[in-house]
């Protein structure tokens, strides 16, 4: 986006205007009533319903009255297997997801901004499904992961392989959805990938070609180190997405078989429909809670790293 | 030399035909499917249709339940223009008088942002606070609950942009005897076109494919939006693959036109955090 940004004109006057820029100027010119519209909105249906929720957690609410139960909607949640399985797929989910589009991603943006045929090609093929629908990207794979009439095991059946249930098999079925994720989601990933590798400049590659390093040096001691805020970016977006996600899921399995491939936000929305709002709410702030705990300490780590660069 | 230059071709052509195996292979799945009658696309396989039937397919898709995809296509164009517009003009606003006005309250207000980008939204308590307003099950409820979901990203894209812009240009409008108002609405907000355009882009196709707030806060048949028609042609008991189909690639088409048209501004908004600086 900097680039994009016209140059600064350091002349004469504009110096003595800085000096000479009172405070009442920028309170009559940028008032705070700007952001009152927006804080309103944000702050009535995203921020109070927020803290509404660690009241909410604590009770037994239902269509007709809410009462105040302590943590009882925590012990079921973690307690009953079924909705316990969600919490330990959302770990794996959004680990295993942000993990596969931070190394895909980073080769398909070193790959796609060498010099590579069919280029334009390539990028627009890949970058694609970030931009379809995610139930109808869910509802084709579903189609194509049929265990019996699905393309991939008609394939697979071609070359005499048994393909397995992909969505039917209780212990495979998570890392099918994982895959389908991140098929639709690396396309973004390697974007930004493609943006943090042409910002480094060429010169040092040069440089380290008069020196002798190879290939796999340029990647390793160049690259790497250099395109670490496309990796903080794709690292921190991806988890908070995989985390969070429950379109993809509910659109392919709905959780199922069984409850094998729940996560949290689909069991949020399973109470909720069922009319158990405590529950609901309760698994809500697990969430909150799951989210925060990983991100937050990530986040300050990824950027403290930046800046010892 | 020579070596490279084939070295360059074989992988070039590995790539293109792993990408049309993985990428355009499942598209191609939908396209042939929209072309087949009910029982040929029922088989899910990449044959050939034997009647070439994708007209009667779409405009049995849009007959289905009284004409519900149109309904769906009218109430999504609803929500995505009313929250689309009324997310980018408060959000500029934000961004304006953040970038433009250090105050101490900044570094709350980063957090609260940062916030609205990690948090995930609490779905029952949110359904709660719109039933008292009375706009639970409404468009513009469901546009106002978008608008505080999707603000945090364009609010960080303008509040960057904002700082791009040289201040000397406000001084000459104040000088000029410009408000407050005048100066954002006729001086910033051009300013801005480029990074507006991309956030009306990239909101635009997330509200419009946006499928789990609708189902939380617009349930009902009449105000459905058009992902949710997708679950018109599956059942527990029976799917219609080429209608499901034909449905998919009908409301895959306004992201598809987006993306033709505006990659740049997309590309752009995208990838605003990729690069240091």
């Amino acid at each position: 986006m900097a680039t994009l940004a016209p140059p600064l004109q350091k002349n004469e006057l504009a110096k003595t205007s800085n000096l000479k820029r009172p405070r009442r100027y920028a309170h009559r010119m940028y008032p705070h009533w700007f952001l009152l519209p927006g804080a309103a909105i944000y702050t009535v249906l995203f921020i109070a319903p927020t803290f509404a929720s660690f009241y909410f957690a604590f009770t037994r609410w239902t269509l007709f009255d809410v009462q105040f139960i302590g943590f009882d909607n925590f012990v079921t949640f973690f307690t009953d297997p079924q909705l316990s399985k969600g919490f330990t797929n959302t770990l794996i989910y959004g680990v295993l997801t942000s993990g596969l589009k931070v190394v895909l991603g980073l080769l398909l943006g070193v790959l796609l901004t060498s010099n590579i045929l069919a280029r334009g090609y390539l990028r627009a093929v890949v970058f694609f499904p970030v931009l379809v629908s995610t139930v109808g990207v869910g509802i084709t794979f579903q189609a194509l992961m049929d265990p019996f009439d699905g393309a991939i095991n008609r394939t697979l059946a071609i070359f005499g392989i048994e393909g397995p249930g992909w969505l039917t098999d209780p212990t495979l079925v998570l890392y099918s959805i994982i895959a389908v994720d991140v098929w639709k989601g690396v396309g973004l990933a390697a974007l930004i990938y493609m943006a943090g590798l042409v910002a480094i400049p060429r010169d040092y590659y040069e440089a380290a070609r008069v020196d002798g390093a190879g290939a796999w040096d340029n990647f390793r001691h160049i690259t790497l180190p250099l395109v670490r805020p496309a990796t903080t970016t794709v690292v921190i977006l991806s988890l908070i997405g995989g985390l969070r996600s429950f379109e993809l899921i509910w659109a392919m399995t709905g959780g199922g078989p069984g409850f094998s491939s729940d996560v949290v936000a689909s069991v949020i929305y399973k109470q909720y429909a069922a009319g158990f709002y405590g529950l609901s709410t309760a698994g809500n702030v697990v969430l909150f809670v799951l989210v925060s705990a990983i991100i937050l300490p990530l986040f300050l780590w990824l950027n403290r790293k930046q800046t010892d660069l | 030399m020579k070596r490279h230059v084939a070295a360059r071709h074989v992988t070039g052509i590995i790539a293109i035909l792993v990408s049309a195996i993985l990428f355009l292979v499942p598209f191609g799945f939908i396209v042939v499917q929209t072309f087949k009658t009910g029982p040929e696309a029922a088989r899910l396989d990449f044959g050939l249709p034997t009647q070439f039937v994708f007209f009667d397919n779409v405009a049995k898709v849009f007959e289905t339940r009284d004409f519900m995809l149109v309904t769906a296509f009218i109430n999504s164009t609803i929500l995505t223009v009313l929250s689309v517009s009324i997310m980018v003009v408060l959000s500029a606003m934000i961004g304006w008088v953040l970038a433009r006005r250090p105050s101490r309250w900044n570094g709350l207000i980063s957090f609260l942002i940062l916030a609205g980008l990690i948090v995930p939204p609490a779905i029952v308590p949110t359904a709660w606070v719109m039933q008292r307003l009375g706009i639970f099950n409404t468009i513009g409820g469901l546009a106002l609950v978008e608008v505080a979901y999707g603000m945090a990203f364009c609010i960080l894209l303008f509040r960057a942009f904002v700082s791009t812009i040289p201040r000397e240009l406000d001084e000459a409008a104040t000088i000029d005897g410009a408000g407050p108002i005048r100066l954002f609405f006729r001086i910033g907000f051009p300013l801005l076109r480029g990074v507006i355009v991309t956030a009306i882009v990239v909101q635009s196709v997330a509200v419009f494919n946006d499928f789990a707030n609708p189902l939380y806060f617009l349930p009902g048949e009449r105000n459905a939006t058009v992902q949710l028609t997708l679950y018109n042609f599956q059942s527990q008991f029976q799917t219609t693959w080429n209608l499901l189909f034909t449905n998919i690639l009908l409301i895959t088409i306004p992201p598809l036109l987006m993306y033709i048209f505006f990659n740049r501004q997309i590309v752009a908004g995208l990838t605003s955090g990729a690069v240091k600086g």
